[in-house]
């Protein structure tokens, strides 16, 4: 991390023109391997949530009522060893009783013995099951009092299993990773925009304002801050959108206490110096000179605020406070796998670590962001 | 020193106020009250209920009431919790809260001080990167997570721990806990450590040490007072947090502390159990914070209180 000589990648000349910091930044951080794998990662997790949901061929709310908390495995479904049970129940349905059941490959055979002769509307109960494409009839015997049907598989995968009320991990935990970064990067970005604003409307007025305005942060850095989020989600009843502007207005204090450091300096500056003599007004400085200047530890502390964001979404959705049913988030399904933990751990392990590769991703990150844009460790 | 801590002492009060105002008013916004149940109760029974409590004064009088009783140290009946005062909850809950916190610090700050001390010797070498490894898993991984994990393995495959419960503080039962609670300690402790080790190795006092060929143990004497500092302003906020309970950690190991006091009151809208905790935590994060500023002065000589 210490030699700036140019990587074999840049062009020759780039020895002669200055860098600037941000690209100097980026040089530095794609070299950082952590970080790199860290943004490759993150990256396949985000396009994986987006696009994976509609690949699945499972909605994310879409009960299979005959595949309740099965294990996640990688070969289809139904099992062999299902289809026996499944049968039986729906002949048992049909007032039948199903005898001579030959499990194949794609399909089942089964005769159906009954009383009165079968009518044969009642093979609709095949298609219902979420095991069975729908049945047909290929022999007849006894008046229609033996009828073989073969009824062929209606073939799924659950890479992930699925959940205690049959719905496919993979595709929750995709759609649950869509929630808990959108609520990640949304509630950041409104934490940043209130945050950069107050800091730097604070550290450039100076004097007394600045004085009432960090008072105001300092008194709500005393407020137990988990306290205010539940009563504003008490206030907002449960409501997906407000949820992330409620954390974004908690978590916003670090950030005007950065940013507002900063200014303090940058106002010293002969740049600002000089606009202020040249008479631009105060909201164009701040605007044009101040803010940007504040940048750099600002996204370092983005980089770090957005785990810190899902992480209080996931406590949040923990003690129920979150996202209601049937839409979830990583801490909705960390929360039922942990209720579930005899017998379906897959339930826990999935989502958990989903949640906890994308933290590491975004801790990496902005370590590698803060180590790429110190400018003592060259 | 002591006119610093009579002043700090009196200038928290301000704050306290602020708090306690701010928290009086909002819990109050909040629709639904204390006696809604599923099915109401008749407007008679409501009514009474209502005068007990004085829920059918002004708000500004109850806040008066409130206000006035918190002086002498009177923090009310809880509206859910029946029968028993909020005083009473909290001296129930608060030593075993208090307890599992203290166990979790003192750990948290014993490995987490000594591998950030061993990672900071061995900056950029196979050790330094095991403990910043193990320091990034500690952070990113939440206590509900660890938590179930530690059941399944040492409560219910390995069966060396009780799964859950209290049982009157035995040690058996306090062992999950507690490390849950210290995991994320310790990788703070341990990053913190080892940052402000790393600068302090660099400085020039060290470099003499060094240059002299002082044993390591007088070098890691010399540089734990300077790393100290982070490590110490740190630890005011999160001694406050452990010690007052944390939710997760109670709920999953069944634990009767105070970390579930807060949500509940919140959710039952038992205003006095809800302006009771907070209460409770503001005065723990500023007798911590003024803790911290007078450990700083013992620390650091060139900090001076006047």
């Amino acid at each position: 991390m210490s030699d700036l000589v140019a990587s074999g990648a840049a062009p020759p000349s780039s020895a002669v023109k200055g860098r600037s910091l941000w690209a100097d930044a980026r040089s530095r951080l794609v070299r950082n391997r952590a970080a790199l794998a860290s943004m490759i990662v993150l990256a396949l997790i985000a396009l994986a949530c987006l696009f994976g949901p509609a690949m699945t061929g499972h909605d994310y709310d879409q009960v299979y009522q005959d595949y309740t908390r099965t294990p996640a495995s990688l070969s289809s479904f139904p099992k062999p060893d299902q289809v026996a049970p499944a049968v039986e129940r729906i002949a048992s349905r049909m007032r039948a009783k199903a005898e001579d059941i030959v499990v194949g490959p794609d399909s089942v055979r089964a005769t159906l013995v009954t009383p009165r002769p079968l009518d044969e509307r009642l093979l609709v109960y095949f298609e219902r099951s979420d095991m069975f494409l729908p049945a047909r009839v290929v022999d007849k015997a006894e008046e229609g009092r033996r009828v073989t049907v073969e009824a062929p598989f209606q073939k799924m995968h659950f890479y992930f299993g699925t959940d205690s009320n049959g719905r496919d991990l993979l595709t929750r935990t995709l759609i649950a990773g869509r929630v808990s970064l959108a609520i990640g990067v949304l509630a950041t970005t409104v934490a940043i925009l209130i945050g950069v604003l107050w800091g730097a409307a604070a550290g450039y007025l100076g004097g007394r304002v600045d004085a009432v305005m960090m008072r105001a942060v300092d008194v709500l850095y005393s407020l137990p801050f988990i306290f205010f989020v539940i009563l504003l989600v008490v206030f907002f009843g449960r409501n997906f959108v407000l949820m992330f502007i409620a954390v974004g207005a908690v978590e916003w204090l670090d950030m005007a206490r950065i940013v507002r450091g900063q200014t303090l300096s940058i106002k010293r500056q002969e740049y600002v110096q000089a606009a202020e003599a040249m008479g631009v007004e105060t909201f164009g400085i701040l605007r044009r000179h101040v803010i940007p200047n504040t940048l750099g530890p600002v996204v370092v502390y983005m980089t770090l605020l957005v785990p810190k964001v899902i992480l209080l979404e996931s406590f949040l959705s923990f003690l129920g406070l979150g996202v209601q049913e049937p839409m979830t988030s990583w801490g909705v399904l960390i929360s039922e796998g942990a209720k579930n933990i005899q017998g379906a751990i897959y339930m826990l392990i999935w989502p958990s670590v989903f949640l906890t590769a994308t933290l590491f991703c975004l801790n990496f990150i902005g370590d590698g962001l803060r180590d790429a844009l110190d400018p003592k460790d060259r | 020193m002591g006119l610093f801590i009579l002043r700090r002492l009196l200038s928290a009060l301000p704050t306290l106020l602020v708090i306690v105002t701010i928290s009086f008013f909002l819990i109050r916004l909040a629709p639904g009250g204390p006696f809604d149940l599923e099915r109401p109760l008749e407007a008679k029974v409501m009514e009474n209920l209502r005068k007990i409590y004085q829920l059918d004064q002004p708000l500004w009088y109850q806040y008066w009431l409130y206000l006035s009783a918190l002086m002498r140290g009177d923090l009310g009946p809880s509206f859910y919790f029946r029968d028993f005062s909020i005083a009473e909850l909290f001296a129930r809950g608060l030593p075993i809260s208090m307890r599992l916190g203290f166990t979790a610090l003192t750990l948290a700050l014993i490995v987490g001080g000594t591998l950030g001390v061993i990672a900071a010797f061995r900056q950029n070498q196979p050790t330094d990167y095991a403990v910043v490894g193990l320091a990034t898993f500690g952070i990113t991984v939440p206590s509900f997570v660890v938590a179930p994990v530690l059941q399944i393995v040492f409560g219910l495959t390995l069966a060396w721990l009780p799964v859950g419960g209290w049982n009157d503080g035995a040690m058996r039962n306090t062992i999950m806990p507690t490390l849950t609670l210290a995991l994320p300690q310790i990788a703070v402790i341990a990053r913190l450590t080892r940052a402000a080790m790393i600068e302090v190795l660099r400085s020039n006092h060290v470099r003499t040490l060094r240059a002299n060929g002082l044993p390591l143990s007088v070098i890691v004497r010399h540089t734990l007072r300077g790393a100290a500092l982070p490590v110490v302003s740190y630890l005011g906020p999160a001694a406050a947090a452990l010690l007052t309970g944390s939710i997760v950690v109670e709920t999953i190991f069944g634990i009767p502390g105070v970390g579930r006091y807060f949500v509940e009151g919140a959710l039952n809208r038992d205003y006095t159990l809800v302006m009771g905790t907070v209460v409770m935590i503001a005065v723990f994060v500023l007798f911590f914070n003024l803790l911290v500023d007078i450990v700083y002065a013992l620390v650091d000589p060139r900090v001076r209180y006047e």
